[in-house]
C-alpha cells in the first residue's frame, strides 16, 4: 500500500481536529502522520493527513460530510514539497561531541543548544531527510525525539 | 433605542417560536432549567415524556410522519446521555432532529462537576453536527443554523449544547439569517451528463428494478417516482426504510427485497440488467453478502449523500442530487422512449404467484401475527400511520400490511433500536391528532419504553398499541432455532411476564386482550372505537412462528430460504 497525502482546509472552530480524527479512526484507517496549523485566509486552518491506503475516496467523502471541512485535495506526490520539523536531543560526552555536531550538522540540521551531556538539533525537511538524522544519531544515544507531522503543498498553480 | 435584553433561555424559546416549531418533547433538570421557565409561558407545546430516551424517540416518530424538524430537550449529564440511543437511530434513519440539552455552567466545565458528560464529544459520532454554545448572542443563530443542517441535504440529528450561566446571561435579540457556510452545500440538482448517461442504459434495458428506499420519502418525490415507474413501466422494490414510496397494490410494486424480503423482490433484482438504485445505500440487510448481489446488473445509483455512492457497490452511473430532481431528470430525458419490459414484468409476476408470502391461520389454533395484521389493516383508516418495533413483528408488518402512502411507515430501520415504536406513535399522534396512529410491537420491545404509556394518557395522546405477546425475543429466538441448535439462550420472556392488560389500566390506558380468531374483530373494532385514552390490546401469537422468506445475513440473496423445511439449504 501506497502513501497518500491529504490536504484538508478546515474551519477553524473547537473540536475539529476530534472530528476529524475520529472520522478516520472510526473506520479503522490508521493516520501515519497528521499536522495542523493556520493558513493565510483567517478563521481557516490546514490539516495535512498522511495515510497508507487502497483508496481514499471513501475517507475523503467521509469527510467532506463533517460540516467544518470546506476542502480536501489529495497531493500527487509528484507535484507536491513536503516538509516536516524535528527536534532531537542526543547524549555526548567529550570524546563524541565533534563527530556528533560535525554529523547532525553535514545532514543539515542546526544545533540550538549545547550542553555538557547533551546536544539538541533542529532540523526540517523531507521525512525521509529526518528519518536519516535519527538513524546517523541512534548510536550515540537519542534522549528524546519530537517531530511536528508532515506539511505538504502542491508546486502547481 | 436599544431593544429589552433577553436571558439565553429566553432566546431558545424565542427561537423555536421564530422557526414556527408548535410541538417539543423533554423533561428538565437543573441544567436546563432556566429553558423550561419561558417555556412555561410560550405557546408552544411541551409534551413530558417520562425518559429521554422516550423523547427523543418521539421527536423522531413527529419528524418522521411529517417530514419536519423532531425537537427535544434534555438536561445535562444523564439527561444527555439517554438520548444517544435516538440520536444514533435518527443519523442512522436520516430523521431531521434538533436536540437541545443543558449543560453544567461554563467555569465548571471539565471540571466533573455535578450532571457534567461531554456531550458534545459524546455524541460526535451520534450527530450530522454539534455544537457548544459559548456565548448567549450565538443561540438564534446556532439554532437556525442547526435547523438548516438538520433539514437539508441528506436529514439528521444536530444536537446544541447550552451550559446553564448562558441560558441566564442577558444579551439582546439578533436577528439570525442564514449565512453562507462554506463547508455545508449539499449537491441538489444531479449533473445532466450523468442523467442523459443514466436514461441511454435505461433505454438498453429489457429488465430494470428501481430499488428505491427512504430517500424518496425524504425529498417528497413519491409522485414522480409513480409517474417515472408508470410511464416507462418500470418495476419498482421499496427497501424497508422506503415502504410507501410507491404505493403496494400497484401491479409494478413487488415490494420489500432482503434478508426477509418477499422472494419476488429478492429475486427481482438478482434477476435484473439494471438497478436504478434511488434513495437507498445498498445496505446489508437488503444486498446479503454484496458480492453476490445483483451479479448481473448494471448499476445507476443516485443519492444526496455522495458518500453512499460507491461505498458498498461501484455503480457504472453514479449520481449526486436530490431524488425528486433525480427523478424528473431521468423522466424528462426519457421522454418519448418505450422500454420493452412487458416480458419482464409477467416473470415477475409469474414468480409472484408461485411464490408468495404465505401464513397458516388454523382455526382453533394460536394467533399468526400477518393474520392479525390483515384484520386490523381492513378495520382501520386508509391513512393510519403505523409504528413498529423491531423484531419479527416488524417483518411480518413491512410484508404483509399494504402501504400505499409516504410516512404511513415508521419505524426503526438503521440501528433496529427496540423501543422505538411506542414514544414514535405518540410523537405521531402529537403532530395528527386526527389520524390513527397504530402502535404495533413486540412484547420485548414493548418493556422497553413502556413507562411513556403513562405520558400518552396524561397528555390525552390516544395512540393504540398492540403488544404482539409470543413470550419471547422471537427475533433472537428464530435465530437461536436456525443457528444455535434451539438453545435458548435468554430469549424467552415468559417466567415473569407483565400483565399487559392490568399494566395499562394502570397507566390511565384501556387495556384489551386477544387470544383466538373469533376474538380479532371484535377486540380491534373496540379498540378503534375509543378516542378519548390510549389503548392497548394484547395479543397472544404463536412463539413458535418464525419470519420467512429469509436470507440469512452474509448469505447469496441467490438461495431465499422459503419455509422451515428449506432450512436444510444452509
Ligand atoms: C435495544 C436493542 N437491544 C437488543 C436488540 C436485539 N434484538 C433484535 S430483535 C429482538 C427481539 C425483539 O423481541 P420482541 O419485541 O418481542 O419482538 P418479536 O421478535 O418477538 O416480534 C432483540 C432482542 C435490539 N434490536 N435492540
Ligand atoms: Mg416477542
Amino acid at each position: 500500500m501506497s502513501e497518500r497525502i491529504l490536504s484538508v482546509l478546515v474551519e477553524d472552530k473547537p473540536g475539529v481536529l476530534a472530528r476529524v480524527a475520529s472520522t478516520i479512526s472510526r473506520r479503522g484507517f490508521n493516520i501515519n502522520s497528521l499536522a495542523v496549523g493556520p493558513t493565510n485566509i483567517e478563521g481557516r486552518s490546514k490539516m495535512t493527513i498522511v495515510t497508507e491506503l487502497e483508496s481514499v475516496e471513501q475517507v475523503k467523502k467521509q469527510l467532506n460530510k463533517l460540516i467544518n471541512v470546506i476542502k480536501i485535495v489529495e497531493l500527487d506526490p509528484e507535484n507536491t514539497i513536503e516538509s516536516e520539523v524535528l527536534l532531537l536531543k542526543v547524549s555526548i560526552n567529550k570524546d563524541t561531541q565533534t563527530s556528533v555536531i560535525e554529523k547532525a550538522s553535514l545532514s543539515g540540521a542546526r544545533s540550538v543548544d549545547v550542553g555538557q551531556d547533551y546536544a539538541v538539533f533542529e532540523m526540517t525537511g523531507s521525512s525521509k531527510d529526518l528519518d536519516k538524522l535519527e538513524n546517523l544519531l541512534k548510536p550515540f544515544g537519542i534522549i528524546e525525539m519530537i517531530r511536528g507531522g508532515r506539511i505538504a503543498i502542491q508546486t502547481k498553480l | 433605542m436599544s431593544e429589552e435584553k433577553l436571558t439565553g433561555a429566553e432566546l431558545v424559546v424565542r427561537s423555536l417560536e421564530y422557526m414556527n416549531i408548535s410541538t417539543i418533547f423533554g423533561l428538565p433538570g437543573g441544567a436546563i432549567l432556566p429553558a423550561y421557565d419561558p417555556l412555561y409561558d410560550s405557546p408552544i407545546r411541551h409534551i413530558l415524556a417520562r425518559h429521554e430516551q422516550g423523547s427523543g424517540h418521539m421527536a423522531e416518530g413527529y419528524a418522521q410522519a411529517t417530514g419536519e424538524l423532531g425537537v427535544v430537550i434534555a438536561t445535562s449529564g444523564p439527561g444527555a446521555t439517554n438520548l444517544i440511543t435516538p440520536l444514533t437511530n435518527a443519523l442512522m434513519d436520516s430523521t431531521p432532529l434538533l436536540a437541545i440539552t443543558g449543560q453544567v455552567a461554563s467555569e465548571a466545565i471539565g471540571n466533573d462537576a455535578f450532571q457534567e458528560a461531554y456531550t458534545v464529544g459524546l455524541t460526535m459520532a451520534a450527530t450530522k453536527h454539534n455544537y457548544l454554545i459559548t456565548s448567549a448572542e450565538e443561540i438564534p443563530q446556532v439554532l437556525l443554523e442547526a435547523k438548516h443542517i438538520a433539514t437539508t441535504g441528506r436529514p439528521g440529528p444536530v444536537l446544541v449544547d447550552i451550559p446553564k450561566d448562558i441560558l441566564n446571561q442577558k444579551v439582546e435579540w439578533i436577528e439570525p439569517k442564514l449565512i453562507d457556510m462554506p463547508g455545508y452545500k449539499p449537491t441538489l440538482e444531479p449533473n445532466p451528463k450523468m442523467i442523459a448517461q443514466a436514461a441511454e442504459l435505461i433505454r438498453k434495458s429489457n429488465k430494470p428494478i428501481l430499488y428505491v428506499g427512504g430517500g424518496i420519502i425524504h425529498s417528497k418525490a413519491n409522485q414522480e417516482l409513480f409517474e417515472l415507474a408508470t410511464k416507462f413501466k418500470i418495476p419498482v422494490v421499496t427497501t424497508l426504510m422506503g415502504r410507501g414510496a410507491f404505493p403496494d397494490g400497484n401491479e409494478l410494486c413487488f415490494e420489500m427485497p432482503g434478508m426477509h424480503g418477499n422472494y419476488t423482490a429478492t429475486t427481482s433484482i438478482q434477476k435484473s440488467d439494471l438497478l436504478i438504485a434511488i434513495g437507498v445505500r445498498f445496505d446489508d440487510r437488503v444486498t446479503a453478502n454484496p458480492k453476490f448481489f445483483a451479479q448481473n446488473a448494471k448499476v445507476i445509483h443516485a443519492d444526496i449523500d455522495p458518500a453512499e455512492i460507491g461505498k458498498i457497490r461501484e455503480p457504472e452511473v453514479p449520481i449526486v442530487g436530490d431524488a425528486k430532481s433525480v427523478i424528473i431528470g431521468l423522466t424528462q430525458q426519457l421522454e418519448g422512449s418505450e422500454l420493452n419490459t412487458s416480458e419482464w414484468i409477467d416473470e415477475l409476476n409469474q414468480m409472484k404467484k408461485d411464490y408468495p408470502l404465505s401464513y397458516n391461520q388454523e382455526e382453533k389454533g394460536p394467533l399468526k401475527v400477518p393474520f392479525v395484521l390483515e384484520e386490523l389493516q381492513k378495520l382501520s383508516e386508509e391513512d393510519a400511520i403505523v409504528v413498529s418495533g423491531v423484531g419479527q413483528h416488524q417483518m411480518w408488518i413491512s410484508q404483509h400490511w399494504n402501504f400505499t402512502s409516504p410516512n404511513t411507515w415508521l419505524n426503526s430501520g438503521g440501528l433496529g433500536t427496540m423501543g422505538y415504536s411506542l414514544p414514535a406513535a405518540i410523537g405521531a399522534k402529537a403532530a395528527y391528532p386526527d389520524r390513527q396512529i397504530l402502535a404495533l410491537d413486540g412484547d420485548g420491545c414493548f418493556q422497553m419504553t413502556c413507562q411513556e404509556l403513562i405520558t400518552a394518557s396524561t397528555e390525552n395522546i390516544p395512540i393504540k398499541i398492540v403488544v404482539f405477546n409470543n413470550g419471547n425475543h422471537g427475533m433472537v429466538r428464530q435465530w437461536q432455532k436456525i443457528f444455535y441448535k434451539n438453545r435458548f439462550s435468554a430469549s424467552e420472556l415468559t417466567h415473569h411476564t407483565p400483565d399487559y392488560v392490568a399494566l395499562a389500566e394502570s397507566m390511565g390506558a384501556t387495556g384489551l386482550r386477544m387470544v383466538e380468531k373469533s376474538d380479532v374483530k371484535k377486540v380491534f373494532q373496540k379498540m378503534l372505537e375509543i378516542d378519548d385514552k390510549p389503548v392497548l390490546v394484547e395479543c397472544i401469537v404463536d412463539p413458535e412462528d418464525m419470519v420467512f422468506p429469509m436470507v440469512p445475513a452474509g448469505g447469496s440473496n441467490d438461495v431465499v430460504i422459503l419455509n422451515e423445511d428449506d432450512l436444510k439449504k444452509i
